[in-house]
């Protein structure tokens, strides 16, 4: 895998054009920095400068190339690149607390806002006004929206908040789209309806993904849980406790496995198997380098005995990629449903692009259904 | 002539806690004073951690279940803590935890120590996770 320490300070949020090859990310300050590779090298060719708040989610639509950014201001920028620059356009969006993540549609004609103001803003452009209006998502949502995702029916939304609960909103705008089929998750899709809310699994709901065909969704949850539901008459949830500390992002690599990574420092591999409904472990998908054992003297030994009360001769030092929280994980290519590449960014500032097949060769139990 | 009427503290006496006729909820099950039988303590483990007093408001019922819970776990041989944990599964592990993290708060001569033992072994079957559900969990024990 490919690791590319940015700065010192974490990276807030980042986000990958078309062709992967700029990636657009925020240095926990107020502006959006672009970065084109070159070579090996990475070199920062734009500095987006409006927000006057933390920026805290950002989105690049690969085929219209816009760039959607939201921050604590509690505003949301639509960037399109006009020759060399990128220009900026305000949307307002009606709330009074922080915006706190950002997606585009797949379609692109709109976007979703999650913010602290416990609502969702779903944004659509209005020709006729030449100006973005948004609708608001409220009932019944009852804290802060952590995270979103769009179904790939462009209508439904899942959202992730921090009273506990994962639910799938639908967020059918009619200016803009047809009435959309029925779905796993229901067929009366007005907008604003609940068509999902999850149970059984508490802890503040800090990721969230669809499946690319979009019949099964997938949380991370504080309590360090993962859980699936798979929509159907009744919805199935399944969800897994881990071992480990909090994971905070979470995505699908194919239909059945998924990588989330979290506070460990370290992706890990999930595999859901839909016949019996279980949710597995799948494995840690860190190979650390071998460091060569140095012998203990007996002296340290009594020294680690006097201070740690353990023998171990382990240092205090991560071994994985990342050296601090895992914060966001997308994927480069491959799409949800063959993903080959993902990417990890963190709070040690750092990016790590992971390869699903030197993965699976490297580790020698997983297996990736 | 008139009685006193400036001061009303007079309401801020509880009535009810006076009155003879007063209705005290009996006492559910009768206070078991003696250990759990020292040949079964696998059994008593299980059955102690079976039915916790999660969705009751009654703080009585809760501290019982604790104390009852304290009692096995220190009747546990230091030997035989490992083995305890073992026959658990992954939510009775998670509850082990809760109950201990519940000991620590209130500790009394020896408890602290068992109990630190019985963490140290609880914490290799769970995981940094199980402490991370205690902390998490809306309902406690």
């Amino acid at each position: 895998m490919a690791y590319h320490s940015f700065l010192l300070e974490p990276i807030s949020c980042h986000a990958w054009n078309k062709d992967r090859t700029q990636i657009a990310l925020c240095p926990n300050n107020h502006e959006v920095h672009i970065y084109k590779k070159d070579g090996s090298n990475w070199n920062k060719i734009h500095v987006l400068k409006e927000h006057n708040g933390q920026v805290t989610g950002i989105d690049w639509a690969p085929e219209s190339n816009r760039i959607v950014t939201c921050g604590t201001d509690r505003n949301a920028y639509v960037w399109t690149l006009k020759g060399d620059v990128w220009k900026p356009t305000l949307v307002i969006l009606r709330i009074n607390r922080a915006a706190r993540c950002v997606t585009w549609s797949p379609k692109e004609n709109k976007f979703a806002v999650g913010s602290g103001s416990r609502l969702i803003s779903v944004c659509y452009f209005e020709q006729e006004n030449d100006w973005w209006v948004c609708k608001h998502i409220k009932k019944p949502i009852r804290s802060t929206i952590l995270c979103l995702d769009w179904h790939p029916n462009n209508v439904l939304l899942a959202a992730g908040s921090c009273d506990f609960k994962c639910r799938i909103f639908s967020a059918y705008i009619k200016e803009v789209e047809e009435k959309p089929a029925p779905t796993a998750w229901g067929s009366k899709m007005p907008f604003g309806e609940v068509m999902f809310e999850s149970t059984g699994t508490s802890g503040w709901v800090h990721g969230v993904c669809f499946s690319d065909s979009g019949n099964r969704v997938a949380w991370a949850s504080h309590d360090s849980t993962v859980a699936v539901a798979e929509g159907g008459k009744t919805a199935v949830c399944t969800s897994l406790s881990s071992e480990t500390l909090p994971l905070l992002c979470v995505t699908f690599i194919t239909e059945n496995s998924l990588v989330a990574a979290g506070h460990d420092c370290y992706p890990v591999l999930f595999v859901y198997d839909s016949n019996n409904a279980a949710l597995s472990f799948g494995g840690k998908l860190d190979v650390p380098k071998q460091s060569a054992q140095k012998g203990m003297t007996a002296r340290e030994r009594f020294q680690n005995l006097d201070k740690k009360a353990s023998v171990d001769s382990k240092e205090a030092v991560l071994e994985s990629v990342h050296k601090n929280s895992i914060s966001q994980i997308s994927i480069l290519n491959g799409g949800k449903a063959k993903c080959a590449k993902f990417c990890t960014t963190g709070m040690d500032g750092g990016m790590a692009i992971w390869d699903v097949k030197t993965l699976e060769s490297a580790m020698k139990d997983l297996k990736i259904v | 002539m008139s009685k006193n009427t400036v001061s009303d503290r007079f309401r801020k006496v509880d009535v009810d806690e006076y009155d003879e006729n007063k209705f005290v909820d009996e006492e559910e099950g009768g206070e078991n004073q003696l250990g759990p039988d020292e040949g079964n303590l696998m059994g008593a483990l299980q059955a102690v951690l079976k039915n916790p007093p999660i969705n009751t408001k009654n703080q009585n019922v809760k501290d019982r279940a604790e104390g009852l819970v304290l009692k096995v776990l220190s009747s546990f041989k230091s030997t035989d803590i490992e083995k305890g944990v073992q026959s658990l599964d992954k939510n009775g592990v998670d509850l082990l935890m809760k109950y201990i993290y519940k000991g620590f708060e209130r500790p009394s001569e020896n408890s602290s120590a068992v109990l630190l033992q019985w963490h140290e072994k609880a914490l290799s079957a769970g995981g940094v996770g199980s402490i991370v559900r205690v902390l998490t969990a809306r309902k406690t024990v």
